[in-house]
């Protein structure tokens, strides 16, 4: 290295090259997600300590934004329907797709043709869904769903007017939704174990359900622990459906509906209150990181 | 050949730079509505004739970004020269700077005050105006002139009692006691909570808020009857209930219903309605003939960004958006009523059929300032909701609502 002519750069290891070589090409998304994401989620926290309209300077106010947070009946009631979605959705629509996504696995007849029906929810434009959904859910004779329900001579449900049907009735249309991509993600989990262990379980005159219990359920984890937390941050993060199938109050009658990303919206884009609107995004934030390591935890590979 | 090609090119730049240094450029935004951004582009064309030297851009959005982009841009120090705003964001925008007051030598708020409808007021802050609208919005009720000639009713209700009564005889259900014709609609979420702020509270003897807007005033026995009254309309006359058909105009729409109350902004999406007849009337009096209204309107202000030449030409292109000439046309295009009583209170308008209901409407017409017009809606769907699917006391849903929306008051205050 002594020698080196000063006309030349000075020469470096293969290992520091190639090291240069990735960072130049990792550069543009690194600083990307920098400026996109990362610096807008930590503003967020600075932007919760303050009272913010947009038009004037932001002016700090302390913990004010989460006191007056954490005394609203509103803030709660919200709370407790992002999770209702989060408990009660996550498990439904993933054993729902995990006994279709079984049972698909074995039907050879017309296999292509029931996944792309199962998965076609999942390609349709969510508010699209909504309006359809919408008008599924009016009351006989407009809508389909009543009128069924009133020719075979049950009540009739008053399904997104009700203060206890409407959150059910729109967190249906979610699991719909999203059920084909699931299905098609167990699909692959189930394929991909291998066909020695059945064959083996064969041989030696195993039952089919402790096939499942001790063969497929194991094997398949990975793919389990990836739809439980997709699934889970999926519908904390609800708002689409919500939101398209209550337009006309939106979050549902007296709020019965609606989840927290729905009542950030309206606290940024309607009241204007940024400040307020960024410290219910931490806690969305928050939420969702705790529930993300908290599965990883629980579900992880011991 | 090659030299006359240059020269003309040379010709051709030194004119088109002789221009551009004389030119003043201004920027002219609204949101996104086909319509209004026809009418817009035809001012625009005229205004640009008589003013050569005055290049306008119109800038447009759609409605449900439009006032984060206009507070954005002003932030970033690039907001527009002249923009159409609702009157309720006033306060917001003059506090936070977006809007600088019209010229007073220009505009004098005397001459304002004799030209434009009373509403205008609320474009004033102190001494000052901070916009001027082109057209003005009211109220009135729209009815469906077959379902009323097969039901053998010759016009459309003058009083509440009237409203209620044909609202019986039009409601039609079915066996299983499912509606399938509502006499009316009832849907706080769509414009009656503005006719039982400012319409029906008033009719029963009350006032909604204070002179300044600064205290909710209708938690008493004129508010607790007003709402009692309306929410009556579902729970006790049963002519008809919030979401049937999802929305009060889809069912209209759809003729299904036989009476709706809903604005002058409607008069456009209605006009393709085929199967049926409709009409318009006013707003129904109370018993001693108290009638009442609720107008609104976009008001056209400056950006606080505007100076020099550029405010000069942007004070120019306000006068002529809110020029008598302007309104004619804003009315043929859009089918929004003039502001100013001259062009509005014509002959040829108040023998209009669909027109004079609304005009008339104007007469008498109060305009709310709104702090967060959508959250105080909310408040009022609430109220409702909770008499309708919880069973809440009309006492108590009011009282729950007063301190709700006195809140939202406060905050913004």
């Amino acid at each position: 290295m002594t020698h080196t002519s000063p006309h030349t750069a000075p020469r470096l290891s293969m290992r520091t090259r190639r090291a240069i070589w990735v960072w130049a090409f990792l550069a543009l998304p690194v600083l990307f997600y920098s400026v996109i994401r990362f610096y807008p989620t930590i503003d967020a926290f600075r932007l919760s300590f303050t009272d913010w309209n947009l038009m004037s300077e932001p002016s700090y106010i302390g913990l004010q934004n989460y006191r007056d947070m954490f005394a609203s009946a509103e803030f709660w009631k919200v709370f407790r329907n992002t999770f209702a979605y989060l408990i009660i959705g996550t498990p439904i629509s993933l054993i729902l797709s995990f006994v279709i996504a079984y049972f698909l696995d074995r039907v050879r007849f017309g296999h292509t043709f029931l996944r792309a029906l199962y998965f076609l929810p999942f390609i349709t434009t969510a508010s699209a869904m909504g309006w359809v959904w919408r008008w599924f859910y009016q009351p006989a004779p407009t809508g389909v769903i009543n009128s069924v329900l009133g020719a075979v001579g049950m009540g009739q449900l008053d399904f997104l007017r009700s203060t206890t049907w409407a959150l059910p009735s729109i967190m249906v249309t979610a699991i719909w939704a999203g059920l084909g991509f699931q299905i098609i993600i167990f699909m692959a989990g189930l394929r991909s174990i291998p066909q020695t262990y059945y064959e083996a379980a064969k041989i030696d005159g195993v039952g089919d359900f402790a096939v499942l219990r001790k063969i497929t359920l194991p094997l398949l984890k990975p793919t389990t622990v990836f739809l439980v937390v997709f699934s889970s941050i999926g519908f904390l993060r609800i708002f689409d459906q919500v939101y398209n199938m209550t337009t006309n109050d939106p979050g549902g009658p007296l709020g019965t509906t609606k989840p927290l990303v729905l009542m950030i919206y309206q606290t940024a884009f309607n009241s204007y209150q940024m400040g307020a609107a960024a410290a219910q995004t931490v806690v969305l934030f928050t939420i969702l990181l705790v529930i993300s390591l908290l599965q990883l935890w629980i579900l992880r590979t011991r | 050949m090659q030299r006359f090609t240059k020269t003309t090119l040379l010709a051709g730049t030194v004119m088109a730079s002789a221009t551009a240094a004389g030119a003043v450029d201004i920027e002219y935004w609204q949101y996104i509505y086909e319509t209004r951004v026809e009418a817009v582009d035809q001012l625009i064309a005229q205004f640009e004739e008589a003013n050569p030297y005055i290049n306008v851009e119109q800038v447009t959005f759609p409605y449900a970004d439009y006032q984060t982009r206009v507070v954005a841009a002003n932030l970033a120090g690039n907001g527009p020269d002249v923009l159409q705003m609702f009157y309720g964001w006033t306060d917001g925008f003059v506090n936070g700077n977006v809007l600088q007051p019209l010229p007073q030598d220009l505009f004098p708020a005397a001459q304002i005050e004799a030209d434009f409808f009373p509403i205008v007021t609320a474009m004033k802050r102190g001494d000052d105006y901070y916009g001027l609208p082109t057209a003005v919005r009211s109220l009135a009720l729209f009815y469906n002139k077959d379902l009323f000639a097969a039901a053998g009713i010759d016009n459309p209700p003058e009083t509440l009692d009237e409203l209620v009564e044909t609202a019986k005889q039009l409601t039609e259900k079915d066996e299983g006691g499912n509606y399938t014709t509502v006499g009316l609609t009832v849907e706080m979420g769509g414009q009656d909570h503005q006719w039982w702020r400012e319409v029906l509270v008033r009719q029963f003897g009350g006032v909604p808020y204070s002179g300044d807007f600064s205290t909710v005033t209708y938690n008493d026995a004129a508010g607790i009857a007003a709402t009692q009254w309306y929410t009556d309309l579902t729970t006790v006359h049963e002519v008809g209930y919030t979401g049937f058909m999802d929305e009060g105009q889809a069912a209209f729409r759809a003729g299904r219903a036989a009476m709706t109350i809903d604005g002058t902004f409607r008069l456009g999406s209605f006009a393709d309605i085929t199967d049926f007849e409709w009409g318009v009337a006013e707003l129904p009096a109370n018993a001693d003939g108290l009638r009442s209204n609720y107008a609104s309107y976009f008001a056209n202000g400056i950006g606080a960004g505007a100076e020099g030449e550029e405010l000069e030409a942007a004070a120019k292109f306000l006068a002529y958006l809110s020029s008598p000439e302007a309104m004619a046309l804003w009315l043929e295009v859009v089918g929004e009523l003039p502001a100013r009583p001259e062009v509005a209170l014509t002959e040829q308008n108040l023998a209009d059929p669909i027109y004079a209901p609304f005009l008339k409407g104007l007469e008498y017409a109060q305009t709310t300032t709104f702090v967060d017009e959508q959250g105080q809606r909310q408040v009022t769907m609430d109220m409702a909701n909770r008499i309708f699917l919880q069973g809440q006391s009309v006492e108590d849903s009011v009282a729950e609502a007063a301190a709700a929306e006195q809140a939202i008051i406060d905050r913004a205050r």
